[in-house]
């Protein structure tokens, strides 16, 4: 089935491209309003904005695989992105990862069963002073420690494997 | 010791202090109006004599890079900010952005229409700004007749990537820009050329933007005169950061020129009370610093001579003394690396990095990033062997210099750091088969 833009998204296109000289510059911000619509940039989202902003197939595709934040396939209702880089793993950045990884019962880059939550690692989120930090969704969570990621998952309505909570 | 001071970061800490009403009661938008007023020539000798040093990592002065545009006949300039914030180890733009993001809009004007290019995952950064524009316009500040002063038409967009560390080199950034993959351009043309929409253009890091306005304000002179590095062309005050295996992390404003000492004094010392290993100076791109590392500048006639001898970590940290210290200043964000940590583990982590953000356009950046990583990987595991040790000093030779963009040296030169500064911590696990640390990071 294409995909069909509600009027909301129809309107903020439109708004997008008020600000460019041309229409491929809207590429990028038109595909995060299609994939926060449809959770992520399929087939069909691809060919949508194909044809809204007059640029080839292949041009959107190349765009969509080039960045991370494209998903490629399905995710679950909510991101979490642990970030993992130099500065956070002086500070339990890695533990924190391996932390969740337990606590969800999936690995770095899988979807719960219940398709709750979509667990990834991060490369720097520019938050190195407030390390170990995890991104939720637009959120940033920072000087974290592992019982607070419990508190944060918890409150996404994940179900925490071997916890003692209090 | 080093005092804080506060211009850039003047109005953090106070209430709302990202609406318009805050910034206009600290004196906000006079520099713009000022600026509408006079001829860009003399805009631009007043940046020249502020010494700006570009804050995204390379230290290009900012002033220069402004006069290298030219009026086209037909065709219209562009001022796009680099807010792509990304290099491990940095975490300042996002302040001005989340807590000042008029600052920025202001120097924006002071420079022409702009394009702000925000990382996608500074959502508070990006949200903030569009409040910020959207009360600018309102006010009609914005438009084709700003502050309805002069038909001089100015409009700023927030333009967002998608994660890619590659869009923070200027020509990725364009490309990304423009709605395209975010691989780097050849130069030349370089940007004040040909720049976004085939247009001139002028890219500049959020830092060097917002003080703009505070250098018109006080005069250029005057700004660069803030500096402790003043007489070495490194002017005015900036952000800096302290981050890793220290009791606080932190950004402050301070005069450019603090030691690294000094920073970590700041930070509350290294954490646990442990002793330095090692000092990443800028930015996961600048070569690791070692506490027993002495200054070298033997020319009696170098304005920087007077640092000779010195220990590195008690040098001021400017452009030109960390680039005679064999290293960088970066973004000056210091990431502190404590006694106890393995180093082989602390580069495959940056070797994973790389690997990952490589964009793959040259063949020697992408092949290289993912061997190094991979030999790195074998000897902390202690699987490697003395050969394979050696060969990371030929990959990254082959890298460097070899590629489009700055990423590959980028890339290359931090390993190469880590390999020769430490190369008997990675002997040791070869030898041992196994980490001597326990593969301790923490």
């Amino acid at each position: 089935m294409p995909f069909e833009p509600t009027p909301d998204l129809a309107r903020e296109i439109d708004d997008i491209l008020t600000r460019y000289p041309n229409k491929m510059a809207a590429c990028i911000p038109t595909l995060h309003a299609c994939q926060a619509q449809n959770g992520w940039c399929s087939e069909e989202v691809i060919d949508f904005v194909s044809r809204r902003l007059d640029l080839p197939t292949a041009h959107v595709k190349g765009v969509v695989t080039f960045y991370t934040l494209f998903n490629q396939h399905p995710v679950g209702k909510h991101q979490v992105w642990v970030c993992r880089t130099l500065p956070c793993a002086l500070r339990g950045g890695e533990d924190l990862l391996s932390h969740c990884e337990k606590r969800l019962g999936i690995h770095q880059g899988e979807t719960t069963k219940d398709g709750l939550v979509t667990l990834r690692s991060a490369e720097c989120l520019a938050s190195c002073g407030t390390a170990p930090m995890l991104q939720v969704d637009k959120d940033y969570h920072e000087n974290l420690t592992k019982e607070r990621v419990d508190e944060i998952l918890t409150s996404l309505g994940a179900t925490l494997l071997g916890a003692t909570l209090k | 010791m080093i005092e804080p001071v506060k211009h850039i970061s003047k109005n953090y800490g106070i209430d709302r202090s990202w609406t318009l009403e805050v910034y206009e009661r600290t004196r906000g938008y006079q520099a713009a109006r000022k600026a509408l007023s006079m001829e860009p020539a003399k805009i631009i000798d007043e940046m020249k004599a502020a010494n700006i040093r570009g804050r995204g990592g390379a230290g290009f002065p900012m002033g220069i890079k402004w006069s290298f545009m030219r009026p086209h006949p037909t065709k219209p300039a562009y001022l796009v900010v680099n807010a792509d914030e990304g290099e491990p180890g940095t975490h300042k733009d996002r302040t001005i952005m989340e807590l000042d993001p008029h600052r920025l809009l202001e120097g924006c004007m002071i420079g022409m229409y702009a394009y702000i290019y925000v990382r996608d995952e500074l959502h508070l950064s990006k949200k903030r700004l569009w409040d910020a524009i959207h009360e600018l316009r309102a006010k009609g500040y914005l438009g084709k007749r700003p502050f309805g002063l002069k038909d001089y038409p100015l409009e700023i967009h927030v333009q967002t990537g998608a994660g890619a560390y590659i869009c923070g080199e200027e020509t990725a950034l364009l490309n990304s820009l423009e709605g395209r993959r975010g691989e780097p351009r050849l130069k030349p043309p370089f940007p004040a050329q040909v720049g976004a929409f085939g247009c001139p253009t002028t890219v500049n890091n959020v830092e060097s933007i917002a003080s703009a306005g505070l250098a018109l304000m006080m005069g250029g002179a005057e700004f660069s005169k803030l500096s402790r590095l003043h007489e070495v062309g490194d002017g005015g005050c900036r952000l800096y950061g302290v981050n890793g295996h220290v009791e606080k992390g932190l950004v402050v404003e301070l005069p450019c020129g603090p030691s690294i000492n000094e920073l970590i004094a700041m930070a509350g010392g290294v954490s646990k009370g442990r002793k330095v290993k090692g000092v990443i100076p800028g930015g996961s791109s600048c070569p690791v610093l070692t506490p027993d590392e002495v200054f070298h500048m033997p020319d009696e006639k170098s304005p920087l001579h007077k640092y000779h001898g010195m220990k590195v970590f008690d040098v001021p940290m400017g452009v030109d003394t960390m680039r005679i210290a064999g290293t960088m200043l970066g973004t000056c964000c210091i990431t502190v690396i404590a006694e106890g940590t393995c180093m082989v583990r602390a580069a495959h982590n940056l070797a994973r990095f790389y690997k990952h953000e490589s964009c793959g356009q040259c063949t020697p950046c992408r092949e290289g990033t993912g061997w190094i990583e991979r030999i790195f990987e074998k000897i902390e595991t202690g699987h490697g062997d003395l050969g394979e040790l050696n060969e990371v000093s030929d990959i990254a030779s082959n890298i460097i210099g070899n590629t489009i963009c700055a990423f590959g040296d980028g890339a290359a030169l931090p390993m190469l750091g880590f390999v020769r500064k430490f190369r008997k911590e990675f002997e040791q696990h070869v030898k041992d088969k196994r980490c001597p640390f326990n593969g301790s990071i923490l």
